[in-house]
């Protein structure tokens, strides 16, 4: 039971980073209708929005007297920080330690500015093409884009620690009257968990109570008619793939602390994400997120040794697995709406 | 016009000389330097450096073929020699090799072995290189290995520790100068008998890779010879990212060591996500719950930040070693480059040096002279000591490091700091054992 319990936690965790891609991406195709291979690159953005910012803390100048020698034998200077000097010890010590948090408001802005860019600059010019040629240059910008943070960060994981406060693990199957180790779960994980519950519900009460979300509902329900109507619907998309992209960046933000961000990380989450969308059904959103969960549940329990007994190798295939038994039993996936992807 | 007319007399006085003549050491005949792919012809001779410049392992690949240029330099007389002062042949004079000015091209192996495979051989059809060195995953080293004896040229293993590249996959035309998985582990098992007792119950977690089989199967035979018992072995996706639901069940099943039989990206991760779950600060039968990582990379190693303190593993080499060679290396590299070489550069540069020096005692390029140069041949002051590159497989034997990830690193460029230099008599093994058994050199082969 322990067990079990074990790995729905996990699966949770991991559900919320699939769920809150999933959810961008899927905000993305029933808005615009265009595949974005991108998205997996916008999450890893995000994430190195929290490595830049913690660089930024990280400034420093060279102290004017040195305090030993470097490898060679050379004077060494030590390094002084920046904001240790502007905002005092404590407070620049606290700034570097919150980096991860503080990268959120960081991350906004940016994450906002590269979704218009993105929609603006290039995507806009294949809505009408096929999906064929949209997942292609969305795939090719993908590319550019992860070789742009390789060539400035380099291709090795960099670190980026959560807040002191936030490090370690809490002994969860005490609190259930288990064993003590029995249910080990990281306090960064649950916040993840926490704020990607909070990301959602924030994205839903969006387009469910606000006019602005009214309006974007309408328009992919039946976007000629909502046009009809005199309402710009073209440039409320656009904002809903900027928020899009805030969303996902804020999901790799979060994510830094849990495994160090590397220029590849947006690829790996990218096809998991995406048989997210198809499972959960193309365009729905409650679906995306059902789908992320179970999935990231599922995913977790083909990990368990006793599943692995019985099945080897289960871990590696399992969510294709699903996609698959999903695609030919329901083709529109679990909420998907009727006509889309049953074609 | 006269026919020859053999009698027995003359026929068994030259089938002798032509014996004796086959006998000799191929360095010593006449064809020295016809007769094998890309012989060269004019004045300069051209290496082929197939290193990851692309993919998860190209900051690795980029400090690879930082070595080769500086080896290459020193080489062709330029800069201040580096380690060719402190190398114990004395063969090599900075006027390139055999009098040959080295160039080199390069290639991306992307760490997949048919792109390896597809740039190495684009560098000897099209570029005519004479030798292939680099790279930083076994399955790539074995295929281009592979390659490489079928194409007749003579391979220079980079960053590859799976017993199998000098185990079941050697080759005569190929060379390992990296330390094994087999080292690693018979290194290793006495420093963590002393740190950790030898009643231990140990949980590992393996790459399912040839590197991850390998390093699993020989670390497991050296702690139970130590008294440790294995709780379990679970094989991880090469693919994997987060390893958190391999993770989470350890603590619960006994073990109170878990082994990482992970390399790179699955490294950081996997001890990422361990620390994250508090492993480190738990205690299970009594004992402190402590992690091993088997084989260190510095540089994926600063991807694990603080995670890695304390933990301790082993190498193939370190650039705070005291001895002659490391600081000429050091200081050649650092005031090149700006920072401390990597294990891997300094793999690569020693296997540079070694391929050149091979190549002016033989007195020629033809990969049969050069593997027989090769063979059997002992040196120092490349950075590990007194070195044998062991006849049998084509693997040096020198001398291993144990580290832990440093407590208190004086700089960025501190990670480890090391416990101990295993002796080499501690780690030789024999030719026929059976974690290398099931290969056979064969032949050594010329090509064209």
């Amino acid at each position: 039971m322990d067990a079990i319990l074990l790995q729905l936690l996990n699966g949770l965790d991991k559900g919320s980073a699939y769920a809150l891609i999933a959810l961008g991406l899927t905000l993305i195709f029933g808005t615009l209708g265009v595949v974005n291979f991108a998205h997996g690159a916008i999450f890893m953005i995000g994430s190195f929005c929290a490595v830049t910012l913690s660089k930024i803390f990280s400034l420093s100048h060279k102290a004017s007297e040195p305090t030993g020698v470097d490898f060679l034998g050379n004077p060494k200077f030590d390094d002084i920080l920046y904001i240790k000097e502007w905002f005092g010890d404590s407070a620049g010590a606290w700034m570097q330690d919150w980096s991860v948090p503080l990268a959120i408001l960081f991350a906004i802005p940016i994450m906002l500015f590269l979704g218009f860019v993105m929609e603006r600059g290039l995507i806009k010019h294949f809505y009408k093409r096929p999906h064929a040629d949209q997942i292609l240059v969305t795939f090719g910008l993908a590319i550019v884009l992860q070789e742009i943070i390789k060539y400035f960060y380099g291709a090795n994981p960099i670190p980026t620690a959560a807040p002191e406060v936030f490090r370690g693990s809490f002994d969860f199957g005490v609190l259930m009257g288990f064993d003590p180790n029995a249910i080990i779960y990281p306090y960064w994980r649950l916040i993840y968990f926490a704020f990607s519950a909070l990301i959602i519900g924030g994205v839903f009460a969006f387009l469910q109570f606000t006019t602005f979300g009214m309006v974007v509902r309408a328009g992919m329900a039946d976007r000629e008619t909502v046009g009809l109507l005199g309402i710009n619907i073209d440039k409320r998309f656009t904002i809903m793939f900027g928020i899009a992209a805030a969303v996902a960046g804020l999901a790799g933000v979060m994510y830094a602390p849990i495994n160090s961000p590397n220029y590849h990380m947006g690829m790996d989450f990218l096809v998991l994400s995406f048989v997210v969308v198809v499972v959960g059904g193309m365009g729905s959103l409650p679906g995306a997120v059902l789908a992320g969960f179970l999935l990231g549940i599922v995913e977790s329990f083909a990990s368990m040794n006793e599943v692995k007994a019985i099945i080897p190798g289960i871990d590696q295939i399992i969510i294709y697995v699903v996609a698959i038994v999903i695609l030919l039993t329901r083709p529109r996936g679990l909420m998907g709406r009727k006509g889309v992807m049953e074609e | 016009m006269s026919l020859y007319k053999p009698t027995r007399r003359s026929l068994i006085q030259t089938g002798a000389i032509a014996g004796a003549g086959l006998a000799l050491p191929t360095y010593l005949r006449a064809d020295g330097h016809s007769g094998f792919t890309n012989a060269p012809t004019g004045d300069t001779v051209t290496l082929g450096f197939n290193v990851p410049q692309t993919g998860p392992y190209a900051d690795e690949g980029a400090d690879e073929l930082r070595a080769f240029k500086l080896a290459v330099e020193h080489l062709n007389g330029d800069g201040d020699g580096g380690m060719m002062n402190t190398f114990s042949s004395k063969e090599l004079k900075g006027d390139g090799i055999l009098g040959k000015k080295v160039e080199f091209v390069t290639g991306d192996t992307q760490t997949k072995s048919d792109a390896a495979r597809a740039s190495a051989k684009s560098m000897i059809e099209k570029d005519g290189a004479i030798m292939i060195s680099g790279g930083s995953s076994s399955g790539v080293a074995v295929a281009v290995q592979g390659l490489c004896q079928e194409a007749g040229v003579i391979f220079m293993a980079g960053l590859t520790h799976s017993n199998d590249t000098t185990g079941k996959d050697k080759k005569a035309n190929g060379f390992r100068h990296f330390f094994n998985a087999y080292m690693s582990a018979a290194a290793l098992a006495p420093v963590l008998k002393n740190l950790y007792g030898d009643d231990r119950n140990a949980y590992h977690l393996t790459a399912d890779y040839t590197w991850g089989w390998t390093q699993q199967e020989s670390i497991q035979a050296a702690t139970e010879a130590i008294g440790w018992n294995t709780v379990n072995d679970v094989r991880t996706p090469l693919a994997a990212t987060d390893f958190s639901s391999y993770i989470a069940p350890v603590l619960n099943s006994g073990a109170d060591v878990l082994i990482l039989n992970h390399y790179g990206g699955n490294m950081v991760n996997s001890l990422t996500n361990a620390v994250q779950f508090g492993l480190r600060d738990k205690q299970v039968n009594g004992k402190n719950f402590e992690i091993v990582v088997p084989l260190y990379s510095e540089l994926m190693a600063r991807g694990a930040g603080e995670n890695i303190k304390g933990i301790p593993g082993s190498q193939n080499w370190d650039w705070k070693l005291d001895d002659d060679g490391t600081k000429g290396f050091v200081k050649s590299f650092g005031e090149k480059y700006g920072f401390p070489p990597s294990q891997a550069a300094q793999t690569c540069y020693a296997q540079t040096m070694l391929y050149a020096d091979a190549v002016t005692r033989a007195g020629s390029f033809n990969p049969c002279a050069v593997g027989e140069a090769l063979a059997g041949f002992e040196f120092d002051g490349l950075g590990n000591g007194k070195t044998l590159y062991r006849a049998d497989d084509h693997q040096c034997f020198k001398d291993v490091l144990v580290v832990k990830g440093a407590e208190n690193p004086e700089s960025e460029f501190h990670l480890v700091e090391i416990i101990e230099k295993t002796p080499v008599d501690q780690v030789t093994y024999d030719p026929e054992h059976p974690m290398f058994a099931g290969g056979d050199l064969g032949q050594c082969n010329p090509g064209a």
